[in-house]
């Protein structure tokens, strides 16, 4: 932290100073519900009232949508955004609910929404009044996105539409959606539109949602089925026949590659959460006992722990070095690593702390005796959520290797 | 200054610019292998084949005195810069004393000693004479004895010893570890180099028959104790820039062979783990301008960067050689081939100073603490 004040401009040393008092009169403390570890299984309305009210509170006090126009509803400042997101993190707030949105969405209607548009989504997207998910995957439609065949008739100045989006992760709360549809069944790549789809207000009317449970027993994403649902030309972005264009906006922000920082919060810590950080190893292997000694004390796991925490202090040097112009090669080299990166240490973070836990992490969420109240094994799990979602592991090392690396294209 | 969150300045992108197109120029790969590989023969007898020409052009250029303090006239940079310029070193796997010398730049400035420092901006090489023949990365394993103002005993791995004329060497006496500066011309000093791997060094034992010498400081333990983290950053960045010439090098050749009528980039197995080399470089990267910047502007986290640096840096070292030569072929397998050359400089490399495990053991005994009984 010391590191991050000393860089700052006088413009972002007086944010963090604000943040900082903000959060104290302001941060929500703990909830009185089980908060899951992530945004992506959010499952009853009382986890999500919860979570909307701080998101309302932070957007409210100026610590959400800081760096986007104020005509939008957000700050109309420059490069603050990090300042607050470093700042919640350290003051260890909850996470914000409408991930989709602020990530995804919000990005992609900047970019490539009408004015008004923009004028009437984003101020309740910041606020959280508003949630969003991402229509982009189908049963036949996953990796090879472009393949979707959702699909869009005209009907004069309406578009018809017809399909099944899956995996859709909030839809349950969803009021907006963005959506990848096919416009032109001809063209595979030109042939995509890109929308946003009022849901709430079309339940049982044109929209189905029904819930998917996870592996872990969890619920959170969706099937979404369209039938006949009609809506305006005026939620279309960009052109049509630009989709595909409209989602790389998309897919670089969710893969935290874009260039507007994505208002993010966290760290909360209470019985239910947990931080899954490298460094919270070191504890639970103090804590715990094999052969008589201390875990910690087994040279092998001392080894994986640190394997762990210098693969994390790596990532986050490498967001500091991605700073530096005179030291990058390729502009997108770093940027595209990020989802890669954390998604996969999270992974192996998650399976260490298992070995851990030896017989113990066969206890799960719910069992009393589970260590850490059987988060460790839930966060593995979850892990393989991670390394699926938002493009497979497999799937960015192709999109590395060629448009960073420049090797053979694989489709 | 927001947008750049190093001292990584202006001055600092220059000379890293000056050094990699001076390599480009003056020294491809073709010439090193020309110089380096001349003789195959297994159980050679040992050389140590350089420019000096270019060296002295070096020398002329003042890189080899970048880290001397300016109280002994030297150039003052920051870590940053150094290590900016050493990855150009690592990168051309140039044959020279400069990663001998920086390293012996930084024990004799935490030992202030102002007097050898002026030897290096006068163009003098030097090595670090520290080790013993066992357990060498101890930072107390010398073999060598001080006792009634005389050197004996030998000095064992000391780098570059073949191109240096000035050795740093660290010796029992019956106080603390003792520094000495020794020239390597003295009387009763003998020099065997030592047959290895490494086509790009060279390394020696050094022999000590009562020998007079210059004392540095009673301190030793404490002053290398000090420079160890910078040495250790030295070595890191030779490696980055050698496994960003391996990773590019193996990209322009799967980009160019074609099997089953594809570049070879085009399959899965090889372009995956080519990604993975490239994450990996970019994680010592990372990791070398984060701890050259913490040795002054956050001092207190420069150890464990470091050793998360040479534990990140020895890995990538074994990991982008292995990746270089599989993913050429037959081709890569041979002498002819220029991927050994820097394959071989980096397994050197890998456990220069402390391989991997040395150093994630280290870091646990820091983040952890010490194995209890
Ligand atoms: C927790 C979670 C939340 C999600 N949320 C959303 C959401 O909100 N909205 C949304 O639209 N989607 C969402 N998804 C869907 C996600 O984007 C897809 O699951 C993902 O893109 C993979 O597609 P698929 O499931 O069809 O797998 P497939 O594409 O069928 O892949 C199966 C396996 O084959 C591999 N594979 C496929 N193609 C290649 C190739 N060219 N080279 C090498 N390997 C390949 C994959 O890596 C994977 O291992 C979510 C998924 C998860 C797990």
């Amino acid at each position: 932290m010391v590191d991050m004040q000393r860089k700052d401009t006088s413009e972002q040393a007086r944010f963090r100073d604000y943040c900082r008092e903000w959060l104290s009169e302001h941060h929500p403390g703990e909830p009185e519900v089980r908060i899951p570890q992530s945004p992506l299984e959010i499952m009853t309305v009382e986890q999500m009232d919860y979570l909307q009210r701080w998101q309302k509170s932070a957007y409210d006090g100026g610590l959400v949508g800081c760096d986007y126009p104020v005509e939008v509803g957000g700050g109309g400042r420059k490069d603050l955004q990090r300042i607050a997101n470093d700042e919640m993190l350290r003051a260890r707030t909850p996470y914000f609910p409408n991930v989709i949105g602020l990530g995804m969405a919000a990005p992609t209607v900047l970019y490539h929404g009408q004015d008004a548009l923009k004028q009437r989504l984003l101020p309740k997207l910041f606020s959280g009044e508003d949630i969003w998910c991402q229509g982009f995957s189908e049963p036949g439609a996953g990796s090879d996105l472009a393949s979707v065949q959702t699909f869009a008739q005209k009907s004069g100045e309406k578009w018809i539409i017809n399909g099944h989006k899956v995996w859709t992760s909030l839809a349950h709360f969803a009021e907006w959606m963005i959506i990848l549809l096919r416009t032109d069944k001809s063209h595979k790549y030109d042939g995509l539109s890109y929308f946003v789809v009022p849901i709430k207000s079309a339940l049982g009317n044109g929209v189905t949602v029904k819930p998917l449970i996870k592996m872990t027993g969890e619920t959170g994403f969706n099937e979404v089925i369209f039938e006949n649902l009609e809506i305006d030309d005026s939620f279309r972005l960009d052109e049509l026949g630009r989709g595909w264009q409209v989602a790389m906006t998309t897919l670089l922000h969710e893969r935290g590659a874009g260039d507007l920082h994505v208002p993010r919060a966290g760290g909360l810590k209470s019985r239910s959460a947990h931080t899954s950080n490298a460094m919270s190893l070191i504890s639970l292997a103090k804590e715990l006992t094999r052969d008589g000694k201390r875990v910690a004390d087994d040279p092998i796991i001392r080894d994986r722990i640190m394997r762990c925490i210098i693969r994390e202090q790596g990532l986050s040097e490498n967001q500091r070095r991605g700073r530096v112009t005179e030291l990058l090669d390729h502009p997108m080299r770093i940027p595209l690593q990020n989802k890669l990166l954390s998604s996969e240490i999270a992974q192996e973070i998650a399976s260490l702390a298992i070995d851990i836990e030896g017989a113990a992490s066969s206890l799960y969420v719910g069992d009393e005796n589970a260590p850490a109240g059987g988060q460790w094994p839930l966060a593995y799990l979850n892990s393989y959520g991670m390394t699926i979602a938002a493009g497979t592991s497999e799937v960015q090392r192709n999109i590395l290797g060629e448009r960073v690396l420049g090797l053979a294209k694989s489709k | 200054m927001s947008s750049n969150t190093y001292e990584f300045n202006q001055d600092a992108a220059l000379l890293k610019d000056s050094a990699r197109k001076f390599f480009s120029e003056k020294f491809p790969v073709e010439k090193l292998h020309e110089l380096v590989a001349q003789d195959p023969t297994l159980g050679r007898t040992p050389q140590s084949l350089w420019f000096e020409e270019l060296w002295q052009e070096i020398i002329e250029l003042g890189w080899p005195m970048v880290a001397v303090p300016e109280s002994a006239g030297g150039l003052a940079m920051p870590a940053v810069a150094v290590a900016g310029l050493v990855e150009e070193f690592g990168r051309a796997a140039f044959p020279s004393p400069m990663l001998s010398t920086l390293a012996a730049t930084y024990v004799l400035s935490a030992a202030d000693a102002i007097g050898p420092l002026e030897d290096i901006c006068s163009g003098e090489a030097a090595s670090l004479a520290i080790a013993g023949s066992k357990d060498s990365w101890g930072l107390a394993s010398t073999e060598v004895t001080y006792s009634n103002g005389k050197l004996s005993g030998t000095a064992h791995y000391v780098q570059d010893v073949g191109k240096v004329q000035k050795i740093l060497v660290s010796a029992h006496s019956n106080s603390d570890l003792q520094l000495f500066w020794v020239d390597l011309r003295s009387d009763g000093v003998t020099l065997d180099l030592d047959t290895i791997v490494d086509l790009t060094r060279d390394q020696g034992r050094v022999s000590f028959h009562n020998v007079e010498a210059v004392p540095i400081s009673v301190k030793g333990l404490s002053v290398l104790a000090e420079a160890m983290p910078k040495i250790w950053m030295l070595v890191s960045a030779d490696i980055a820039g050698a496994a960003e010439w391996q990773l590019q090098t193996t990209v322009d050749y799967v980009n160019t062979r074609k099997q089953f009528d594809k570049a070879l980039g085009f399959f899965q197995a090889i372009k995956h783990p080519l990604v993975d080399v490239m994450i990996k470089v970019d994680e010592t990267r990372s990791l070398l301008y984060s701890m050259a910047n913490a040795v002054s502007a956050a001092p207190e986290k420069a150890l464990q960067l470091s050793h998360m640096l040479k534990a990140s840096a020895s890995d990538l070292a074994g990991f982008a050689s292995g990746r270089s030569v599989q993913s050429h072929g037959g081709i890569g397998f041979t002498w002819e081939c220029y991927v050994h050359l820097y394959f071989k400089r980096q397994k050197h490399s890998q456990m220069l100073f402390g391989d991997a495990t040395w150093h994630r053991a280290r870091l646990a005994d820091i983040l952890i603490g010490p194995v209890t009984a």
